[in-house]
């Protein structure tokens, strides 16, 4: 895994074994495809594939929940203000925590900093891998020597560990910081594997074609380099956006959060502080995992969409038989 | 050999960095950590041990920072990691991690290699009867489930087997009426307290290994030598495990020891969740508690246990793999 490799033999050494990717990213194949075209082409494969279409819609619908909460939920979601422990109602909708809030509308609420971390923390890990990648592979000798070091060795430090170390001196992390030590701990694995990508590249024509014209380093990794790893990088933002949900939650479970923000991970340590299960108050404890989980699954449902987009092999055989059929049937008409 | 030694050398360096990062972090924060733990702790632990953490974490001043580094790589490569401010005040670091160790060694390492055997196998059989029954169930709940937080499913198997149907224990490692011994009572108690972790590992870990193994067989069934097999008229067997999942398997090797700094990672949570008493647990009493010099070494014992797991994976991709050994 560490040592360098040849460029010539880079793109075909994935390791799609690796736990961090859900079924592996896709490989790409082509050089020429450009942003644009990459992008419309996603649209429309969003459509005409099932997981990808249901991924996207609840996505949506949790985008537009974390965007405008307060015309769903009607109940301030910190407000100690009710009976504590009530069971669903036409009032409680979910019933109240042990504290007397409402959770119905802290689920609401607590939609928005777990979509802000997710797709911060995808943002950020993707943004940071793709420059320490694709300068690394483009910069070559000691340059690549270095960059190659730093990320193999935060490869294999244990992630979620040094998340809860770096928190617990932190005392209490909010969205922003969250974003940030999510995105420190994460970058690494994309980071190997745009290296390899653009280490395929290196030799091809096109770019050998642009150093010739004397475009600059910067022009060449932007403009050239970059847009053959789209999906690369559509496939780094989904799965790291569903790793930050998981790391995240699970640090604000362990009260590692900001304890007074509402959100869906330290809803679930209030719960369990609360004692929920040993007491009854399931909903507090069940709602808030639900949705962290159905989150997570369109994430994940998008990040397998285009894994099957990027790699026909892996389509389900049945739809392959039906395509097959229908090709058949054309000619006969 | 020297692909071995290289390894080795990575490793030593991963570990210095782990190391670094230790002495660097409450340095580095704000707000002074280490200064607001000592505070907490003044009169509770005895004087000398308050004297040896002001120095551990550069609070006395009287050292410049690359002594306190080198005097502080030194305690740490001399196995003198200070002392913990939780578990017994005063109490060595190196005491606490021992008790907690194999609790977690077992857990972690049994279902560890479980997951790995029964996933890989799921998979090899899902990718050769492309389609069927087994490939178009299992795939997609283990997707869900790999998407689902280690310690929400924790919590869900409490509420089901433990809160409503009373089946199985779910807090501690033992009953602690029973006296540790090595007899049917104690041993059987032992591992119905671990089922239910266990069991939550498991199932958490499993689909990442069905899921990848499915798609590396798929990739390689597809290969010439495997088309040649079939020619040859060997039985399905011979070509499944011989000619598709040999090859297949190795990327997933790699993967194994990966997956693993993963898994620690949720076993820390499970952990918690279940209240058992492993270095998971020991860590978050840790860091409830402010214990940075305990939090330090367990974070430092993870670390160096996932190497460790690295190294042999690294040995046996050499073994099955011929083709690792020239090319590096």
């Amino acid at each position: 895994m560490a040592t360098l490799r040849a460029p010539g033999q880079a793109g075909t050494d994935q390791t799609p074994g690796y736990a961090g990717a859900i079924g592996g990213l896709p490989a790409v194949g082509g050089g020429g495809i450009t942003g644009a075209r990459a992008l419309r082409r996603m649209a429309r494969a969003i459509r005409s594939n099932g997981k990808a279409t249901t991924g996207a819609v609840l996505l949506l619908i949790f985008i537009l929940i974390g965007l405008f909460p307060g015309l769903i939920a009607h109940d301030n979601p910190n407000a100690e203000i009710y009976k504590p422990a009530l069971g669903p109602s036409a009032q409680h909708l979910l019933g109240t925590t042990g504290l007397g809030q409402d959770v119905f509308a802290q689920l609401i609420y607590g939609a928005r900093p777990v979509l802000e971390i997710a797709i911060g923390a995808g943002l950020g890990t993707t943004i940071i891998a793709m420059l320490i990648g694709v300068a690394a592979a483009y910069l070559g000798g000691v340059w690549d020597g270095v960059l190659n070091l730093i990320t193999d060795v935060l490869l294999v430090i244990p992630a979620f560990p040094l998340l809860i170390v770096i928190a617990s001196y932190l005392h209490g992390a909010d969205t922003t910081v969250m974003i940030l030590v999510v995105t420190f701990v994460s970058w690494s694995y994309t980071a190997r594997q745009l290296r390899s990508q653009a280490l395929s590249m290196r030799s091809r024509d096109f770019l050998e074609a642009a150093r010739v014209r004397g475009e600059r380093a910067f022009y060449i990794i932007v403009v050239e380099i970059l847009p053959t790893m789209t999906s690369l990088l559509v496939a780094s933002f989904l799965t790291n956006a569903l790793y930050a949900i998981l790391f995240s939650s699970g640090l604000q479970f362990i009260g590692l959060g900001d304890p007074n923000q509402i959100s869906w991970g330290t809803m679930l340590y209030w719960a369990d502080q609360g004692e929920a299960l040993e007491t009854g108050q399931t909903l507090w404890i069940i709602m808030p995992g639900l949705c962290i989980v159905a989150l997570g699954a369109a994430f994940a449902l998008l990040n397998y969409a285009f894994d099957e987009i990027g790699n026909p092999a892996l389509r389900p055989v049945r739809s392959m038989q039906k395509a097959e059929r229908r090709q058949r049937v054309k000619p006969a008409r | 050999m020297s692909f071995v030694l290289r390894r080795l050398g990575f490793f030593l360096l991963t570990l210095w960095v782990a190391l670094t990062l230790n002495f660097a972090l409450p340095r580095m924060m704000p707000g002074n950590p280490a200064q607001v733990m000592i505070a907490g702790h003044r009169g509770v632990i005895p004087p000398g041990a308050l004297k040896a953490l002001e120095a551990q974490f550069g609070l006395d001043n009287h050292q410049n920072i690359v002594l306190q580094y080198l005097h502080y790589l030194v305690n740490m490569a001399s196995g003198n990691w200070g002392v913990s401010l939780t578990t017994e005040p005063g109490n060595s670091v190196a005491h606490a991690v021992l008790d907690a160790l194999p609790w977690t060694l077992g857990l972690v390492g049994v279902t560890t290699v479980l997951a790995f055997i029964l996933g890989t196998g799921i998979g090899i059989v899902s990718a050769w009867r492309r389609g069927g029954r087994l490939d178009s169930i299992m795939p997609p709940i283990f997707v869900i489930l790999t998407v689902v937080p280690y310690f929400f499913l924790g919590l869900l198997l409490i509420l089901v087997f433990g809160v409503k149907l009373h089946w199985l224990p779910y807090f501690f490692t033992y009953n602690f009426t029973l006296t540790p011994a090595f007899n049917w009572p104690f041993i059987s108690n032992v591992l119905e307290h671990a089922i239910l972790p266990g069991f939550t590992l498991l199932i958490t870990t499993i689909g990442t290994w069905i899921l990848t193994m499915r798609n590396n067989m798929i990739t390689t069934l597809a290969e010439d030598y495997v088309r040649m097999a079939r020619a040859k008229g060997l039985p399905g067997w011979r070509i499944m495990l011989d000619y598709g999942a040999r090859n297949a398997i190795l990327p997933n090797l790699t993967g194994f020891a990966m997956s693993l700094g993963f898994v620690v990672g949720g076993a820390i949570l499970i952990e918690e969740v279940f209240n058992y008493q492993g270095l998971g647990y020991l860590l978050l009493q840790a860091v409830d508690n402010d214990d940075y010099p305990l939090e330090q070494a367990l974070f430092l014992l993870i670390t160096a246990a996932v190497l460790v797991a690295i190294l042999l994976s690294d040995v046996a991709t050499a073994i099955l793999d011929p083709r690792t050994r020239g090319a590096r």
